[in-house]
């Protein structure tokens, strides 16, 4: 019997599979085969992060929040303000508009994480409707309606410039995105992660046998809205300019979106459903706007009364049916 | 048999001559920024009605073999980041060799940095903040700016109108921009302004702004909000406090007495006084024949109005530049020929672009709505003579 | 003093909208469980037949508000019983996502048929200029909006107090299982709770059609003022939404007037120091 390569024994230990080495190839090749669309696919890089985050407290502890572009924006103004105002370093820039993001992921999860249900959904509206006007009439900061203008983002490493058609911005993106990917994948395997699962199924057996709930739910909410908010500082530093649509309404409801498509709870479901959404509405923005709204309200509803698991669900459920 | 390969050989004859022919064909993509969706589909339809009739009008004008070629993007509203990730796509993926249009300010501002960086001229149909030509040297406006239009229009209220006044303008730049405008053109002439507000730009309820203001009663009310339906919402929340019959007179700029839009708004803008450089009620030949054709194109029921001129005389500037250069220009060459340009015969008036600034010096004139064939209309009764932005003048770049 | 007259007025007026729009919500959901984040598009499509009736066939406002009101409260019980029956009971995820699809083929069904722009609302001539009450002018529409309003949350809450239904209402809100065990049709007092307050919705989006313009982003963009009262006020409640908007439509009021230049933020902020005292709302049971 051969003995194992010590590649595969590092495959056993971490759990990887060969498949999750998809979605990185691909974005490798799509640096190659679509240079003139690097910009859309350095924002679709962004966004899957974004969703990697709700997919944390959605998918894995359960909390339903109308309220993620909260944490988005705060990264996304951090990152810009800092930039707008001098300090252009991209890498420092992303680490305060995490740190930004999380206390307010913190403080506003003391606040809403104590109800459940409506109530929370509620809270979480009100908290991201409330940072957005913030952000709305301290205009001299943000730049309110007219957004955030003068972003100077210097170099990365102080060589790698940031170029009209977004080279420097995927790789950045891509290399951000797949370090996130590597402490999501840790986090939600960990045992750590696995107690987030068992409180979404069953918040009550939980402390019977001695997990914490409403820490565990707080820190999940506060790692969650960190990732948010790289996410958010990264498309600032891309694309050089903070509007307030970063905090607003449709930013927290189009990311559910996307992870319905894919597959909630999977960790995957952002890699499918965040690339398929934002290119399909790219392309409608070209064609006709007013439809893409349409398909998409049509999509989701179908999707929720048929196909509750998105895409991964899809799938799972044709290989149960091959296997038979 | 024979006839058809005589006919073919008669054609093979022909072809070294078509070869010259295609070789000279050659297109001019130009890359047009318009809201086309969205509640401000409106203004973006103007614009686009505006430069669509002067391209299908004047293409016979190009020298032969030129075609020009409009690649138009949405930019969905007052939006700056979906108008500056649709100027990047024009730039880098369709490769347009000009960029034109732009209705709103904070859009224009935000894609005027790319233009820099991508040596990309851009000319401003709408879009009236005033700094917006010196962010980039890529930057030419056919349009206005807002202290332009609006501080004759303080001048003339501290004149003839009222000597206390309040200013409520939405809270964006073009907003700063004409409060800042009118107050200076007003105080610069003995008036006074006892209050000032700025309110949100999405702002469904006016009558409670409205009545505060009543209650400090000033003689006249100076307002900017975004040209459309805001407007309309503005003068009949003014008309229902009963502002307008205890004496507190509106004055204001074309945008929010707009042609088209007045006609909402039942009778009671009559008599309300506006600055701006175009009405449609303008009676110099110009803008008959400019009517004319839009009647033609659109019908007697679609009405131009300011921004559909901006992008007319935008239009006309292209095209000049591109006779003058046969179609071949580098981005300095193009800035070069639209410093410089002039258009004695604009619907609006007499009209040229200043060489420092790169801004527009045109006619602005001072309208009264009147009724005229049971119409409202702007009738024109004073003009402030070929005016350059005077926040450029007091503000000289450093 | 003046300024508080006026405030008081315009907000009470405001409050009779926001409430007529948002009981419907407050009943759903303390009695279905349903996040029925939807609700604004019943407003919507009263607004929008409204005006349309009252423009294209020249219908006069009375008869083209209530045929309105009627045509959205059939509309929604054929959506009641073909979508949201699906849902019941079910995973709120499942209920935020779907209803959230509806909203978005609302604001494209509302551009396709109407455009963008907002519809343009003319109050009849009698209730068009001001009026003058003895103690201050005003304006004349929203003296009718107070007056209208008053009439039909009178209607409302005799109804829930003494009628079968209301009765039977109120019953299955605060115990659903008890309420089916004693024989009540709980399947059809949902269709009927959900028609009346999609009703009521119409009503209030067309009869606010001046305040809240009617244009396709409506849904979306009242959604949160909407969620406010119901959450402040308190599922399933029939009153606790009244006091709520009368809080919310006084407080926006004044900002507006007082400090204009600050939107919704106090608003926002007030809600949340609610909610963070009485996470059930003011006076919420379900």
């Amino acid at each position: 019997m051969a003995e194992a390569s010590a590649v595969e024994i590092f495959a056993r230990r971490h759990r990887l599979h060969p498949l999750e080495a998809l979605p990185w190839l691909a974005a490798a090749a799509g640096f190659f085969v679509f240079p003139g669309y690097l910009a859309l696919g350095g924002q679709i890089l962004a966004t899957i992060l974004y969703a990697i985050s709700a997919d944390l407290v959605l998918g894995y502890a359960g909390i339903v929040t109308l309220g993620q572009a909260a944490f988005f924006g705060t990264g996304a103004y951090t990152a810009g303000v800092l930039a707008a105002h001098g300090w252009g370093e991209p890498i420092s820039g992303l680490l305060a508009a995490a740190l930004a993001a999380a206390l307010v992921g913190y403080a506003s999860g003391l606040l809403v994480l104590r109800s459940s249900g409506l109530g929370l959904l509620m809270q979480t509206l009100v908290v991201a409707s409330l940072l957005a006007e913030a952000a709305n009439k301290w205009n001299s900061v943000t730049g309110g309606a007219d957004g955030l203008q003068g972003m100077v983002v210097w170099p990365i490493f102080g060589r790698f410039e940031f170029d009209l058609y977004g080279r420097t911005a995927y790789l950045y993106t891509l290399a951000v995105l797949f370090l996130g990917w590597v402490a999501a994948r840790h986090i939600v395997h960990s045992p750590f992660g696995r107690s987030l699962t068992g409180i979404r199924e069953n918040a009550l057996r939980m402390p019977a046998i001695g997990a914490p709930v409403a820490r565990r739910r707080l820190a999940v909410y506060t790692i969650s809205a960190a990732f948010a908010g790289i996410a958010g500082g990264l498309i600032a530093q891309t694309t050089q300019f903070v509007g307030l649509d970063v905090m607003g309404l449709e930013r927290s409801g189009s990311v559910l979106i996307m992870l319905i498509i894919g597959g909630v709870g999977e960790l995957y479901g952002a890699f499918i459903g965040v690339p398929l959404y934002m290119i399909v509405q790219d392309r409608f923005a070209v064609a006709d706007p007013v439809y893409w709204y349409f398909w998409i309200g049509l999509l989701m509803v179908l999707l929720v009364v048929f196909a509750r698991g998105g895409v991964l669900g899809l799938v799972r459920a044709l290989r149960a049916r091959l296997r038979r | 048999m024979a006839r058809s390969r005589k006919r073919f050989a008669a054609l093979l004859a022909f072809a070294p001559m078509a070869l010259p022919l295609a070789a000279m064909a050659q297109t001019v993509k130009i890359g047009v920024i318009l809201t086309y969706s969205g509640p401000n589909a409106q203004v973006g339809d103007e614009m686009n009605k505006g430069l669509d009739l002067y391209v299908k009008t004047h293409a016979k004008d190009l020298p032969p073999g030129l075609k020009v070629e409009l690649v138009k993007r949405d930019d969905t509203g007052p939006n700056p980041d979906v108008a500056k990730r649709v100027a990047q796509e024009l730039i880098t993926r369709q490769h347009v060799q000009l960029l034109a249009g732009e209705v709103f300010s904070p859009n224009a501002a935000a894609i005027a940095p790319m233009t820099k960086q991508a040596k990309m001229p851009f000319v401003l149909m709408n879009a009236a903040g005033v700094s917006i030509p010196r962010i980039s040297p890529y930057i030419v406006r056919t349009s206005f700016t807002l202290w332009q239009v609006s501080l004759p229009m303080g001048e003339w209220a501290a004149k003839h109108e009222c000597k206390t006044a309040y200013t409520a303008v939405s809270d964006f730049i073009p907003g700063y921009d004409a409060q800042g405008g009118f107050t200076k053109g007003f105080t610069d002439n003995g008036g006074k302004i006892v209050g000032t507000v700025r309110f949100p730009l999405a702002n469904p309820d006016f009558v409670p702004l409205l009545q505060r203001i009543k209650d400090a009663k000033p003689e006249c009310v100076f307002t900017f909000v975004p040209a459309g339906k805001q407007a309309t919402a503005w003068v009949k929340a003014w008309s229902d406090t009963g502002m307008k019959e205890a004496g507190i007179k509106l004055v204001t700029t074309q945008d929010v007495m707009l042609d088209e839009e007045m006609r909402n708004m039942g009778d009671i803008p009559l008599g309300v006084v506006s600055s701006g450089n175009y009405s449609v009620a303008a009676t110099r030949p110009q803008n008959k024949a400019f009517l004319a054709a839009w009647d033609k194109a659109y019908g007697t029921s679609a009405i131009p109005d300011f921004t559909s001129v901006g992008a007319w005389d935008g239009m006309a500037m292209i095209f000049d530049m591109l006779k003058a250069t046969k179609g071949k220009f580098t981005p300095d060459q193009a800035m070069a020929f639209f410093a410089h340009w002039k258009n004695p015969n604009s619907p609006r008036g007499p009209i040229m672009i200043d060489p420092n600034t790169r801004d527009i010096i045109q006619n602005i004139y001072l309208r009264r709505v009147e009724k005229e064939g049971g119409k409202l209309a702007n009738v024109e009764f004073a003009t402030f003579k070929m005016m350059k932005d005077p926040w450029k003048e007091l503000n000289p770049a450093k | 003093m003046s300024a508080f007259v006026t405030i008081a007025f315009d907000g009470f007026a405001f409050a009779m909208v926001l409430y007529l729009i948002s009981v419907g919500l407050s009943v759903t959901m303390g009695l279905m469980g349903f996040v029925n984040l939807a609700h604004g598009v019943f407003a919507m499509a009263g607004g929008y037949v409204m005006t349309t009736l009252m423009t294209r066939a020249g219908l006069p406002f009375a008869v083209a508000l209530l045929s309105a009101a009627i045509g959205v409260t059939l509309l929604s019980v054929a959506v009641e019983r073909l979508l949201y029956r699906r849902l019941y009971g079910g995973d709120e995820l499942d209920q935020v996502l779907m209803t959230m699809g509806l909203i978005f083929m609302s604001v494209a069904g509302a551009t396709y048929l109407w455009g963008p722009v907002p519809q343009p609302m003319h109050p009849p001539a009698l209730l068009a200029g001001q009026v003058d009450l003895g103690i201050g002018v005003f304006p004349a529409y929203r003296a009718f909006l107070i007056v209208c309003g008053a009439v039909l949350v009178t209607l409302l809450w005799l109804g829930v107090e003494r009628t079968r239904f209301g009765i039977a209402l109120r019953a299955a809100v605060d115990n659903l299982r008890m309420a089916q065990s004693l024989g009540i049709d709980t399947s059809r007092l949902f269709t009927l709770a959900f028609a009346l307050g999609s009703g009521l919705a119409a009503l209030g989006g067309g009869l606010g059609a001046d305040l809240l313009a009617i244009h396709p982003g409506y849904a979306l963009e009242n959604l949160v003022y909407f969620l406010i009262v119901v959450a402040v006020g308190g599922l399933g409640s029939v009153r606790g939404p009244f006091v709520a908007a009368l809080l919310l439509g006084f407080a926006d009021t004044a900002f507006k007037y007082l400090l204009p230049q600050f939107g919704a933020f106090f608003i926002y902020a007030l809600t949340m120091a609610i909610l963070l005292l009485r996470p059930r709302g003011l006076f919420g049971r379900g």
